[in-house]
């Protein structure tokens, strides 16, 4: 058995290996602020990707992307537009992403939601 | 396939429309939305539905899931969309067939194990979907009594979502239906017509009343009973539906979709049982408001007591007790036999064909008989009294019956005689059915059926009378005793009179009798 802050760890690993197997450049990982955390940043041609990794070991409780909820994505929007600020980035295309990552009996399953709202 | 629909039906009164029900999955973080003005009992039907496909081994998807229920001005209410909300969202999911969900209507509010619960309003939605042309219909089990009243239309009962499921292709193993304990504990709900436990040979001394309720029963004449407490109206007119027939299938039918609209108790008894066949019996008490007595309530417009009485009995004991509102609203439906209620969510239609039995204290006190020893109301109080029965309202009842207290000396007689020859319900419903078939037969080629529907105007014209047996109340009329419309009302009793004689048509003495029954115009007064 694993703790929960090193099964979410391990999730965003196979996440950013995931994307980066797709052709996303990683930009950044945990980054945080007085609002919060984003878990990864990412790049996909001339867009920032910005994702919300969760992972779940097990179905007792429910799918990981039930855990997103409308609050969680209002809050990632404050924190894209807190990470733009910082690195004074402006004028770019940005996407919100979703990555379920669900170990269960030794096997990884990830599912890629794009442009979640 | 990531969009699917199903069907349902929608009832406003007795009328339904088709829903048709869209379920879209897209892809997106989880979430459930449902759209299409849907009434908060509806809204509802969101949390059940999703707990409802996880507890049978189907999959909620982990995705945007939209629901709309189309077409989106039509108000939807209640819970019998779950399970058509249900089977659209597993098609979509293409967990069963999308092309075999559309041939169905889905009717059944969902249980969170899974289970289908019964709804109200099966038979009414049933017969609408028939004529709409579907031919297949999906219901709970506990309904399937009243859904096979609906001929050419093949029903299915279910007790779960799974049982659905597989109808339309999946593959589930299905639990043991879970037995619901019944939501109506009576078995006997049928005690309105109870004709087990009253029987007519149970009045003693109340021969003219008993002869006054036979007439009614043939005719469906409204009737109206005046006498001092204690004399028996209430028995007699508790005992009015026992002297009725069966009703034929047709009103049957009417009457069983406007109870199963109606209230929990009443649905859940139709979907028991299903036809009814008696006739029903309402006797609300005197504080009753006019929309439980008319129909009404809040949003959508629900059936009153005078059309789940149709094809009945509505007795109101202690008439002039009830609210003024209260009995001028029963005119119009009195001449109309059905009642329009008009609520800002829509217009529904009931039917309420009742037939209206009053009986009333001849005063306050109730001692105004006879020589009113005792009586301690005033002049006033007594008029007052009486004009709580207003002139119109009476004008449409057609047996108006003064009755007297049984004295001991009527009732020792009647205790001898009924040793051998008082009449049972039985026999007397017997005569009833008889009479009815014989005025059907002659009414044939009109929409008529029962005396009380003919206008005075047929029977004056196409029901002649020779002038030598309409005498008696030509001369009335002359007279000046009787208004032209209590001489039509006088020539529909004699009509149902002759009936239960097996004449062809009324003779004098049938006249005479009816102009009896007929009674007073201000019947409260001089009893």
């Amino acid at each position: 058995m694993i703790s929960n802050q090193a099964l979410g760890k391990y999730g965003e690993d196979r996440a950013a290996d995931y994307l980066h197997d797709r052709g996303y450049q990683i930009v950044e990982r945990n980054w945080r602020c007085s609002v919060g955390e984003i878990d990864l940043v990412a790049q996909d041609a001339n867009r920032l990707v910005f994702v919300e990794v969760k992972t779940r070991s097990g179905s007792g409780y429910g799918h990981p992307f039930e855990a997103i909820n409308p609050q969680k994505v209002s809050r990632m929007r404050r924190l894209v537009a807190q990470w733009c600020a910082t690195h004074e980035i402006s004028g770019v295309n940005v996407r919100l992403d979703a990555i379920a990552v669900w170990v269960s009996h030794g096997r990884v399953s990830i599912e890629h939601l794009k442009q979640v709202y | 396939m990531s969009v699917a629909k199903s069907f349902a039906i929608s009832l406003l009164g007795l009328a339904g429309t088709l829903i048709e029900i869209e379920a879209e999955i897209s892809s997106n973080l989880p979430s459930f939305v449902l759209v299409g003005l849907p009434d908060a009992s509806l809204s509802e039907s969101k949390d059940r539905v999703r707990a409802a496909i996880q507890n049978s081994s189907l999959k909620m998807p982990a995705r945007r899931v939209t629901v709309n229920l189309s077409p989106a001005s039509v108000p939807k209410q209640g819970a019998s969309f779950d399970l058509s909300i249900a089977v659209a969202i597993l098609a979509a999911t293409s967990e069963i067939s999308h092309h075999s969900v559309r041939n169905f209507i889905h009717l059944g509010e969902l249980g969170l194990d899974g289970s289908v619960r019964s709804v109200a309003g099966v038979l009414p939605s049933l017969l609408s979907a028939k004529s709409l042309g579907f031919s297949r219909a999906i219901v709970p089990a506990a309904n399937l009594a009243e859904a096979k009243l609906v001929s050419d239309i093949e029903v299915i009962g279910v007790h779960s979502l799974a049982e659905v499921a597989n109808v339309h292709g999946a593959n589930l193993v299905i639990r043991e239906p879970e037995q619901i304990a019944a939501t109506v504990l009576e078995p006997n709900l049928a005690e309105n017509s109870n004709l087990e436990n009253l029987d007519i040979s149970d009045i003693l001394g109340q021969a003219d009343a008993i002869r006054a309720l036979t007439v009614a029963a043939a005719g469906g004449h409204h009737l109206l009973m005046v006498g001092p407490p204690g004399a028996g109206k209430t028995m007699l007119a508790e005992r009015l539906p026992t002297l009725l027939p069966n009703l034929p299938l047709a009103q049957a039918l009417e009457t069983t979709a406007v109870l199963s609209i109606a209230d929990h108790r009443r649905s859940a008894v139709v979907a028991l049982n299903g036809l009814v066949e008696r006739p029903p019996f309402e006797a609300p008490h005197h504080s009753a408001s006019v929309s439980s007595l008319v129909g009404g309530g809040v949003g959508l417009p629900r059936p009153g007591l005078i059309s789940t009485a149709n094809n009945g009995v509505l007795f109101l004991d202690e008439a002039p007790e009830f609210q003024l509102p209260v009995l001028e609203a029963l005119r119009q439906p009195l001449e109309s036999g059905e009642v329009l209620i008009n609520r800002s969510a829509g217009t529904a239609r009931f039917p309420a064909k009742f037939q209206l039995v009053l009986a009333a204290n001849p005063c306050p006190c109730g001692r105004s008989f006879g020589q009113a020893r005792g009586c301690t109301c005033s002049e006033v109080a007594k008029r007052k009294y009486a004009n709580k029965l207003s002139g119109p309202l009476l004008d449409r009842i057609d047996i108006r019956l003064a009755i007297s207290a049984a004295n001991a000396g009527q009732m020792a007689l009647d205790l001898e005689a009924a040793q051998e020859n008082q009449m049972t319900s039985k026999q007397l419903r017997q005569q009833v059915q008889c009479a009815r078939e014989l005025a059907a037969d002659r009414l044939s080629a009109t929409p008529w059926s029962l005396n009380v529907q003919v206008p005075g105007s047929y029977l004056r014209k196409q029901l002649r009378l020779a002038t030598e047996v309409t005498q008696p109340i030509d001369r009335a009329l002359a007279k000046g005793k009787i208004s032209m419309r209590g001489y039509d009302r006088c020539l529909r009793l004699a009509w149902s009179i002759a009936d239960l004689a097996g004449c062809d048509q009324p003779r004098r003495e049938h006249i005479v009798e009816a102009a009896y029954l007929r009674g007073s115009d201000s019947p409260m007064v001089g009893v």
